[in-house]
């Protein structure tokens, strides 16, 4: 199989069929993602855009369909043509070369926002902890907050929150992020902060997947839209196309609707 | 009548604190022990992959949750002679102790463990952590907080509880008095005292708790990363007026 792959391809989801009981949430997702690229994936409520997401690093098993990152099968072990699901040491191996962004950023609330960054590089990677002191500070500074490394959650804001939880995924050398509606919980005068913070990343070269309601930053920083409704793929392209000229009628209805 | 010097002249003896010593040291192993074991009787009961550990448990807790302790303790005394084996009554006491508030302990612990945000798990496990770490380094320091206040609660039974080691011979404060006023027919005298010393223990204990409980407190917490050495070393801050 990793023959096959593209050398500059970063992710690729095969035919990706994803069910809650009776409720089709992923209905046949083909779609691929390149090194250095920013795939930014819009479209309503329920359209099955986290659930997506979520697949990418295994936090939601998928009923058919095949996802691969950086050329490795993610969270299943094919045996004889059969898909079994992997061991957890290496989902966990693989996840933790994945970076994840969580709508409520989720950090560990008993914990500063040093200790937040610093927890999975000891734990995890075993690295020195001196090592990771330096680096989870320096990734504290990058995103704004070297002031706050002393701080726990429960004081900072939530725009502040969620920059430490991008520090803390930064941490980790992912060769992919991905962000789930990272800005969503946070009131409007805090977005755009946390955005500045994704659009950086994105200038240096970063691998992301982002799903956003923002349509700003998906027309200014996306490489590649995905649009999605119904538990599919309904259009694709380069953000001009996309916004500039949609091909699709829910496409047009979905833009129009959020202007 | 009663006699008021037979009460202060056991109250600071020799035997009688030796009888509390005993009282404490059963209360405090049988409950440490209590709380391993239920940690893995939540842990079991949890399990996902393996589900005949979650029926294991469940059938623990339901056995020692409903049957009186008095009971279990007897059939741990008598059962083994059974076999022609034979436990010191204290052996008897703190396993039986042990066994019967680990099932208690089954259901605070994993109370509050699903007290704890699912979040806390998923950002774990998307860091890269396996189960096993997320449980202990993340999930289970925070379940603490929900579990320390009914752990409290706990023991301030199990000091009391055992007294019920007196119906073996364990000479824990109830069977001091039983036995060293059973002469001199004092035995409710020295009752009496053996009930000073049981409120003694959990009125220590009380204020223990709430210490416990104040340091646990997120927003002391949280402030403490900022404040100086002297409330530090006080351990309050003299200005709050808590």
């Amino acid at each position: 199989m990793v023959g096959q792959q593209e050398a500059n391809e970063m992710v690729r989801g095969e035919g990706i069929v994803k069910r809650f009981g009776h409720l089709t949430v992923l209905n046949g997702i083909h779609f691929q993602v390149k090194r250095g690229q920013v795939v930014v994936i819009i479209g309503p409520s329920g359209s099955g855009k986290t659930t997506l997401l979520r697949c990418i690093n295994h936090l939601e098993k998928i009923d058919s369909g095949r996802i691969y990152v950086d050329g490795q099968l993610v969270g299943y072990r094919e045996v004889n043509g059969k898909l079994l699901e992997d061991s957890e040491a290496n989902i966990a191996r693989m996840r933790s070369q994945i970076g994840f962004v969580f709508q409520r950023f989720n950090l560990f609330s008993h914990k500063t926002a040093l200790e937040n960054v610093m927890e999975a590089p000891i734990y995890v990677l075993h690295e020195p902890r001196n090592v990771v002191r330096e680096r989870a500070l320096a990734n504290l500074e990058k995103v704004g907050l070297a002031d706050k490394a002393n701080a726990y959650p429960r004081q900072l804001s939530g725009g502040q929150q969620q920059r430490v939880a991008i520090a803390r995924a930064l941490a980790m050398k992912p060769k992919l992020m991905l962000f789930d509606e990272a800005t969503s919980a946070l009131d409007p005068e805090l977005v755009g902060e946390v955005l500045k913070v994704m659009r950086q990343l994105a200038e240096e070269g970063m691998t992301m997947v982002v799903v956003t309601h923002e349509m700003h930053f998906a027309r200014e920083v996306a490489d590649h839209v995905i649009f999605m409704d119904k538990a599919q793929i309904v259009e694709e392209g380069p953000p001009e196309q996309i916004f500039g000229n949609p091909q699709n009628e829910r496409t047009r209805d979905f833009l129009r609707r959020i202007d | 009548m009663f006699r008021w010097d037979l009460v202060g002249q056991y109250l600071f003896s020799f035997l009688f604190i030796k009888a509390a010593w005993m009282t404490l040291w059963i209360a405090v192993v049988a409950q440490v022990l209590g709380v391993v074991l239920g940690l893995f009787l939540a842990l079991m009961q949890m399990a996902r992959r393996l589900r005949f550990l979650n029926w294991i448990a469940s059938v623990y807790i339901w056995l020692f949750r409903g049957t009186p302790l008095l009971i279990q303790v007897y059939l741990l005394w008598l059962g083994p002679t059974k076999f022609g084996l034979t436990l010191s009554p204290e052996m008897c006491i703190l396993l039986s102790f042990s066994l019967n508030e680990a099932a208690y302990m089954a259901e605070i612990i994993r109370a509050g463990i699903s007290s704890v945000d699912e979040g806390q798990m998923e950002a774990a496990k998307a860091l890269g952590m396996r189960y096993g770490l997320a449980m202990r380094r993340i999930v289970i320091p925070q379940a603490i907080r929900f579990i320390i206040p009914p752990l409290g609660n706990e023991f301030n039974n199990m000091l009391k509880t055992t007294s019920i080691a007196s119906v073996i011979g364990v000479i824990e404060l109830t069977q001091a008095a039983r036995e060293y006023g059973a002469h001199s027919f004092s035995v409710f005298e020295l009752l009496i005292v053996s009930s000073v010393y049981y409120l003694l223990m959990t009125t220590v204990w009380t204020f223990v708790q709430s210490w416990i409980e104040r340091r646990l407190d997120p927003e002391r917490k949280a402030k403490a990363a900022q404040k100086n050495w002297t409330s530090r070393v006080l351990g309050f801050e003299p200005s709050a007026g808590h």
